[in-house]
């Protein structure tokens, strides 16, 4: 069975230490936060100048001046700091920030990302995420294994134009954690009920197998 | 000495063609009132340095509806469907910067830098034709500093000597935009005399703020409002 956006979420929330300053994208990637344990101290930032974002108000908390990078109203966490895009961008790309979870919409065997620009719409600018995905510590792409249409979204060469050469780490995708590696790419987990060829067949490179390979963990 | 009592009287010396750079992430810290009065004023043929470009019918959105932007140097223009049809059309001049990149290219601006090498970006289209240089095995690309006009940045607080306080998430370009800039005019939703702002706790010194007005009738629009149930954990971000 494939992942639900949920499970995805959940998966990738394994990927979280305690003790991280994490960034999380908008999208499938933003559900993250809801699958982080209590158990772990963990501080999410938001790229508009804000460490530690807390839970999505209620109607009385609301602060139309307190909002994510998605835009959406949201609450800070007690210890919490606020700072101008330049002091934001500053720590992010002086490698402060432990992780980042970001979607994507092509990902190649040597870790390019391509996920800012949408085949047949308006390209709507790349937002921070040239700046994260050369910033971050780790880079975590979530997204689905194929496109609607069927095809395979992990290439040899990546057919979008590009977020950033080189630099995703992990592949977490409805079917399978994929690790990019000097050698190639890892395959890690597999979803239950599928086989390695069933994932090989929808991935155009080749996948190296981990002699440990699991099942992906999700409930 | 800075104070201005009228929006009209704060922006009167803003010529058509100008370079103006507008705070604001979303709409959040949004200079809304400074914009009301470009598109009062009709000021034409504008390159607007801003990091949206508002939405249809608010913010940096009128101007596009009136014409009088023919340049947006932004890093997200989505939620706006008159851009969307104005750049496709051709009538509108847009360079796409990286967020990181846009918000240092306009610190340099205001810090006496003329250029920086930065990774984001490189390998990418938006680093085609840009000189770019190893570093530590590493390449970065040289991305120039911006300068404007004038700034247009939105205030939570202001003094008398143009010291300025920001409100939560809405601080975000202001404070960079307002040091980049030959004339920078700061709307305050609350002006204070001079010494009643805590030293310790400024934002933006008025060294880098010529004109402050103070504005009331603050609509602070919610692009996407999120709520949890009340005495729930609910999601967490």
């Amino acid at each position: 069975m494939s992942l639900t956006r949920e499970q995805i979420a959940q998966r990738a929330a394994q990927e979280i230490e305690s003790g991280f300053y994490v960034n999380l994208g908008i999208g499938i990637p933003t559900l993250v936060a809801n699958y982080i344990p209590d158990d772990k101290h963990v501080v999410l930032q938001s790229e508009n100048g804000l460490l530690g974002i807390g839970p999505y108000p209620t109607e009385a908390e609301i602060d139309p001046e307190l909002i994510n990078a998605g835009k959406e109203t949201i609450t800070m966490t007690p210890g919490a700091s606020l700072f101008c895009s330049a002091e934001s961008f500053a720590m992010i790309r002086g490698g402060h920030i432990n992780l980042s979870i970001l979607g994507g919409m092509e990902v190649s065997a040597a870790g390019d990302l391509a996920n800012w620009v949408v085949p047949g719409k308006m390209v709507k600018g790349p937002g921070g995420a040239m700046d994260l995905v050369h910033g971050a510590q780790r880079v975590v792409i979530i997204m689905e294994h194929c496109s609607k249409n069927g095809q395979p979204k992990i290439v040899n060469n990546c057919s979008l134009p590009l977020t950033g050469k080189g630099v995703v780490n992990r592949i977490i995708t409805d079917r399978a954690v994929i690790d990019i590696t000097r050698a190639g790419l890892v395959l890690k987990e597999i979803a239950l009920g599928y086989s390695v060829d069933d994932v090989q067949l929808v991935t155009e490179s080749k996948l190296i197998i981990d002699p440990l390979l699991k099942t992906i963990a999700v409930q | 000495m800075k104070i201005r009592t009228s929006i009209d009287e704060a922006i009167n010396d803003i010529q058509d063609g100008a370079t103006i750079m507008a705070g604001g992430f979303g709409l959040v810290g949004v200079p809304e009132k400074l914009i009301e009065g470009l598109l009062r004023k009709g000021t034409r043929n504008l390159t607007i340095i801003s990091n949206n470009c508002g939405i249809d019918d608010y913010a940096l959105g009128t101007l596009l509806k009136t014409r009088q932007i023919r340049k947006m140097v932004a890093s997200y223009v989505g939620e706006n469907k008159e851009f969307e049809r104005q750049f496709l059309s051709g009538e509108l001049e847009l360079e796409f910067v990286p967020q990181g990149t846009l918000a240092e290219r306009i610190r340099a601006g205001g810090a006496g830098i003329p250029a920086f090498y930065t990774p984001a970006g490189v390998g990418t289209q938006l680093a085609s034709g840009k000189e770019t240089r190893g570093f530590n095995g590493k390449e970065y690309v040289l991305e120039t500093a911006l300068t404007a006009d004038f700034a247009f940045v939105k205030a939570c607080t202001g003094d008398r000597a143009g010291n300025l306080v920001y409100n939560k998430t809405s601080c975000n370009f202001n404070p960079m935009m307002a040091a980049a800039a030959k004339v920078t005019v700061a709307e305050v939703e609350q002006l204070v005399d001079t010494g009643e702002l805590d030293p310790n706790f400024i934002h933006t010194p008025g060294i880098y703020v010529q004109r402050v007005i103070e504005c009331s009738g603050y609509e602070k629009r919610i692009e996407r409002r999120t709520v949890r149930v009340s005495g729930g954990n609910g999601p967490c971000h």
